[in-house]
């Protein structure tokens, strides 16, 4: 407003045409965008959230035969319990003999540490192939392709997830987490049997009686 | 007292320049934006390190919060009305043609078949108030959840099931829901996370 009447003041011309500025104040249409633009940045989601992918296998009863076995040494158990709680035993029972348990936690010096030196032969080789991408060897379908041989590799370990009831689902993604950076794709979610609640028990009777010696 | 003179200026400024931007910005956030819909419950997701984007349509959303109260959901307004109707035929309920429409508009819920009727007939702030919802019944008994699947699954067979937990849903219910799942012989799942932020990681390592 205040610059039309400027001009109007300025107006040695106003006698000779009656022609108004075309100046137009844009203070209020400003105002008006400022309010859509905070109205649609406070309605929308900017960030989609994430998903993880999951695929379980068919609940279909395989015979015997036709499973694929898997070297007890391979394998690698990991028990969630409450209160964010975490073990893994390697191996299975053997000649009635329980492996032994191991305590954990879910931060990097824990359960990843542990997982990437099992799996280090496919770690390093999938490292030589983030190098090879980032010189840009390989295109970005070569190298999804070369990462999911790689980690088919047959030495790699096959972990084994297991929750206690007393678990919760933040545990599992967590678990599901460090197999993705650790490079394992050979997992499975399995139900927790009574020999692994056996020996967390165990576990933790051990476990009470260290603290009350000391 | 002699007067000082001072130069008057002109305090308005062109403001078409920022018009300009204002209206740009405006724009931008009207092309990018997709509403923020209000879900049944509200769920706390875990965090991860997977950079996966969830899928834009075809999501048959379950939802679990902390108790374990399930929650269901499918994108789709004609979708929702067709599985409304199967639900309907299942057991035994007559849905008018305004109680599917209010229907369609509905982003999840988690009541029983029974109580549907009632949810629909409520106002909004009568729907949000505690102890209205009670979860989708899913046990061995009376396993609604599983009729609701099977309902959006032979309306619409490219719905990606996707689940929603809260970070401390206790892990029995989510493996009960697994279990149901699987027995529909549905073994693929996209599971909702956020993106893991280095703060997350510092307060994990404590």
């Amino acid at each position: 407003m205040a610059e039309i009447a400027i001009n109007h003041r300025k107006g040695k011309k106003r006698r000779r045409s009656k022609r108004l500025s075309t100046r137009v104040d844009f203070t209020p249409m400003v105002d008006l965008g400022f309010l859509l633009i905070t109205f649609f940045m406070l309605a929308t989601t900017l960030n989609k959230p994430q998903t993880m992918e999951l695929a379980l296998p068919a609940k279909e009863k395989i015979p015997e035969a036709e499973r694929t076995k898997v070297k007890a040494s391979k394998t690698v158990t990991i028990l969630l319990d409450k209160e964010n709680a975490l073990f893994y035993y390697e191996g299975t029972k053997e000649n009635e003999i329980d492996p032994p348990l191991i305590r954990t936690n879910y931060s990097t010096a824990g359960l990843r540490q542990y997982l990437l030196k099992r799996n280090f032969e496919v770690m390093a080789r999938v490292r030589e192939l983030n190098v090879a991408k980032e010189q840009k060897k390989l295109t970005e379908k070569e190298y999804e392709a070369r990462r999911s041989e790689l980690k088919k590799d047959k030495n790699g370990p096959i972990v084994l997830i297991k929750a206690t009831e007393g678990a919760v689902y933040g545990n599992l993604i967590d678990v599901l987490d460090e197999m993705a950076i650790c490079n394992i794709d050979r997992y499975a979610i399995l139900d927790i049997t009574a020999d692994d609640l056996r020996m967390i028990a165990h576990w933790k009777e051990n476990n009470a009686n260290v603290n009350g010696g000391k | 007292m002699p007067k000082v003179k001072i130069p008057r200026k002109s305090t308005a400024i062109d403001m078409t320049a920022m018009c300009d931007v204002a209206f740009l910005l405006l724009t931008f956030f009207m092309l990018t934006s997709n509403f923020t819909k209000k879900e049944a419950t509200t769920v706390h997701v875990p965090t991860s390190i997977s950079e996966l984007k969830i899928p834009e349509r075809n999501v048959m959303l379950i939802l679990v919060d902390q108790e374990g109260k399930i929650f269901f959901g499918i994108d789709g307004q004609e979708n929702r009305m067709e599985v409304l109707k199967k639900m309907g035929s299942e057991y035994h309920l007559d849905f008018t043609q305004e109680e599917l429409k209010q229907f369609s508009l509905v982003n999840s819920f988690g009541l029983s078949a029974g109580s549907l009727k009632r949810f629909l007939a409520a106002s909004d702030e009568a729907r949000e108030a505690p102890g209205f919802v009670s979860g989708i019944p899913a046990d061995s008994l009376n396993n609604q959840l599983r009729s609701w699947v099977i309902a959006a699954r032979s309306t619409k067979p490219e719905y990606r099931i996707t689940i929603k937990a809260d970070q401390k849903t206790p892990y029995p219910a989510i493996k009960h829901l697994m279990d149901l799942l699987q027995d529909l012989k549905e073994n693929r799942y996209n599971l909702i996370t956020t993106l893991e932020t280095a703060s997350d990681l510092q307060t994990e390592q404590k």
